[in-house]
């Protein structure tokens, strides 16, 4: 039996005649057709001819460093850029390990195609983008290494990552989190580097900073509370259906709105956390109660024996629940909990709406610039590319973790190995 | 197992278990001690309240909803200028809102159900445009696409002469004229006004929900088994009658509660309108609070507005769904 066989290719017919089924099966289908191409085409030409003579894109290529960082002190921007240099080395090694280290049913494939596009796609996009932003030749060079290090780190990785002995392996997974308390401590200071207050950060750096401290810390309260909510203990089961269904009845800027104005009489003096934080306590809080209803769809999923065999064969509750029940329920629940990640980084977009500078805080101060006045086109398209980019690459990389931890495909092919 | 055990046995089964083993027992009390926790942490945090806002000089009280406002709301339902009192300008805003949401509702549903049936056409360009919709819509944040809405769509709009004429409506910067519409002195008139901020709002809603309802409406359309199509063709129904009367009724069982998620975050997304200039309830509770400090009364006033929407799209959908799930007896 082979591990995965192709599918039984059917003759696909001749493009033109696949053209004419696809645009021109009936009379109706042929003039939606027409409407539509005609449409199309006029838009494609005049976004072009915008996009080419009308628009100024001096507004991006200016304030490309704002759009970036905000306004992060000049002199400590070098912490920013070894940040970005570990970041794409530890992604350029993952990614590397990922395919060097397949999973037990699989053949190691150093290069995939996939994989080979995505590379050239991004040695182009850091070809392309610092020439475009005519950043100086400093910045340009620096981008051009960070990748050409990402990228060798990647050949490398997958080339000699089965080298790494089995009992290593599960230590390189700890390189992240590493990272990211190395990443805190280069942003805001700290162990003998300058501090630099969060009312500094901004732009892209602080989207990023603020929807990653939410996504890290609203996983683990939104699994806490969906148990809670399925718990057989009243009190408990209560209190985390009032806590979800409070959050989830209010607009998340009335939730910013209460922390901006109310955490300041909540606490005693001088403990509130300042506005950037304070926001980001927010939006974990805010996005657990909705984690909580994507987890609890995958325990719902659970059949109930589950649990019963579990604690049947002895294991404790905490036990039961951490080795049976919690794997199969959160893969169940992957692409919801993936879903409102997704969300939660869209939703960074409302702290520009109390004051604060990120992606689109900075968009809009950048715009009140008499100098770039009425150049909301150009900012706002950036800015869409962006986001788009964004959440189509966590949405992807959701659809290929599910597919990594799919148990159907590794139960069958693992017997087929073994047999 | 043999006769001699069997009086330990006994004797372990009389003899009292110690509390601290007992299984019925130690979960309640660790569900007491949480309780117990969360209740200390809940008046440590109140006693603060009540202590900060004793010192501001704020304590809870609804009196100043009494006072004049002083602030005018650029389109409102209800009579309303500066001079009266906050209650009415909070209740304008409750207005404006509700006008927002309802038209945003039914427009969503409208470019929802189209969206997501044009994914099964025969036509595939249809098809992808209706997927390319999709998937660009819900991978923008809504905030970003209301202000582009706003500033690069609908402030860019020509005014006089040059604005958008069809008849019985004219569409320029100055807003978006219904009925009978005429240029007077280089200003429109027409019996029906909807100024630019709502229908930037209006619009930013309705594009980002019914790409989202699309979904819900294919979703719900797929779920219906293929042999039900081809079962109501070969009993020689035609195209529309099967979809009428076999597919939908059992599509919109899927359907029907999926939408209502979906409409309740449309009813919270629209405090979003802040971004376009548009003055909903959020937008004046704003300007309360920055005009009274009164943060505590302000929130719980949106908090409790924005509850009862959601309840009463929850109840309406309820009353919906009961209506297409299966009668069973």
């Amino acid at each position: 039996m082979s591990v995965s066989s192709p599918p039984p290719r059917t003759a696909s017919p001749p493009p033109l005649h696949r053209l004419r089924r696809e645009l021109f099966a009936t009379p109706l289908d042929g003039v939606i057709s027409i409407v539509l191409l005609a449409g199309l085409s006029a838009a494609a030409v005049a976004f072009l001819h915008w996009a080419t003579s009308q628009a100024r894109w001096a507004v991006i290529q200016a304030n490309s460093n704002l759009f970036a960082i905000g306004r992060y002190p000049l002199e400590q921007q070098w912490r920013l850029w070894l940040l970005v240099t570990l970041l794409a080395g530890a992604t350029g090694l993952s990614w590397g390990l990922l395919r060097a280290w397949p999973r037990a049913d699989r053949r190691a494939q150093p290069w995939p195609r996939n994989d080979s596009i995505a590379a050239a796609l991004l040695g182009a996009i850091s070809l392309y983008v610092p020439l475009a932003l005519h950043a100086q030749p400093g910045i340009q060079v620096r981008w051009w290494a960070i990748t050409a290090l990402l990228l060798l780190l990647r050949a490398a990785a997958g080339r000699w990552g089965a080298l790494v002995p089995q009992q290593l392996r599960p230590m390189l997974a700890l390189i992240w989190p590493a990272l990211y308390l190395i990443g805190m401590v280069l942003i805001s200071g700290g162990l003998g580097l300058m501090q630099v207050p969060a009312a500094e950060w901004g732009g892209l750096m602080l989207t990023l900073v603020e929807a990653s401290f939410a996504i890290l810390l609203c996983f683990p309260l939104g699994v806490l509370l969906a148990l809670g909510r399925r718990s057989a203990l009243p009190l408990l089961r209560w209190g985390s259906v009032l806590y979800i269904e409070f959050i989830r009845g209010a607009p998340l800027i009335t939730l910013l709105f209460l922390g901006q104005n109310i955490l300041g009489f909540l606490l005693p003096g001088g403990l509130a956390p300042d506005r950037v934080w304070r926001a980001a306590w927010v939006l974990t809080f805010f996005a657990a109660a909705y984690v909580a209803e994507a987890v609890r769809t995958g325990l719902a999923a659970l059949p109930p024996g589950q649990l019963e065999a579990a604690r049947s064969l002895g294991l404790s509750l905490p036990q039961a629940l951490l080795h049976v029940v919690l794997p199969q329920a959160l893969r169940v629940a992957l692409p919801a909990t993936v879903g409102q990640f997704i969300t939660l980084l869209q939703d960074t977009t409302l702290l520009s709406l109390i004051g604060l500078l990120d992606l689109l805080g900075i968009a809009r101060t950048v715009m009140a610039n008499p100098a770039f006045l009425g150049r909301n086109a150009e900012v706002y398209l950036v800015l869409a590319i962006l986001f788009w980019c964004c959440c189509a690459a966590l949405g992807l990389g959701s659809r290929a973790l599910e597919h990594r931890l799919n148990p159907s495909t590794l139960a069958t092919n693992t017997t087929a190995l073994k047999a | 197992m043999t006769p001699s055990l069997r009086p330990q046995a006994a004797a372990d089964a009389a003899a009292p278990l110690p509390w601290w083993r007992n299984r019925r027992l130690i979960p309640w009390l660790a569900q007491g001690l949480v309780g117990l926790l969360v209740l200390v942490v809940v008046a440590f945090l109140v006693g603060n309240l009540v202590r900060n806002l004793t010192a501001a000089g704020l304590l809870l009280s609804w009196g100043w909803l009494d006072n004049p406002s002083g602030f005018d709301i650029a389109e409102t339902l209800l009579p309303y200028n500066a001079g009266l009192p906050y209650w009415r300008a909070l209740l304008a805003g409750l207005v404006n809102t509700l006008r927002v949401v309802i038209a945003g509702l039914v427009g969503a549903t409208v470019l929802g159900t189209l969206a997501g049936t044009a994914a099964f056409s025969s036509n595939g360009l249809l098809r992808r445009l209706a997927r390319i919709y999709v998937e660009v819509v819900r991978n923008i944040p809504l905030l970003l696409q209301l202000v582009f809405w706003y500033f690069v769509v609908f402030l860019q709009l020509p005014n006089g002469d040059a604005a958008l004429q069809l008849p019985g409506l004219v569409l320029a910067k100055s807003g978006l004229y219904l009925g009978h519409t005429e240029l007077v002195n280089g200003v429109w008139q027409g019996s029906l006004r909807f100024t630019v901020e709502f229908g930037a709002l209006l619009t930013g809603l309705v594009v980002y929900t019914g790409a989202f309802i699309a979904e819900v409406v294919r979703g719900g359309v797929a779920a219906v088994p293929a042999g039900q199509w081809e079962a109501a063709r070969s009993l020689g129904l035609s195209k529309v009658q099967t979809l009428r009367r076999i597919v939908l009724p059992q599509a919109l069982r899927v359907i029907v509660p999926a939408l209502n998620s979906q409409y309740i975050s449309l009813a919270k997304n629209s405090s979003l309108a802040v971004a376009c200039g548009y003055t909903d309830l959020y937008s004046v509770a704003e300007t309360t609070l920055n005009q009274t400090g009164r943060a505590v009364e302000v929130v719980l006033i949106l908090l409790a507005a924005y509850l009862v929407i959601d309840l009463l799209i929850s109840a309406l959908m309820n009353g919906l769904n009961s209506c297409v799930q299966l009668k069973e007896r």
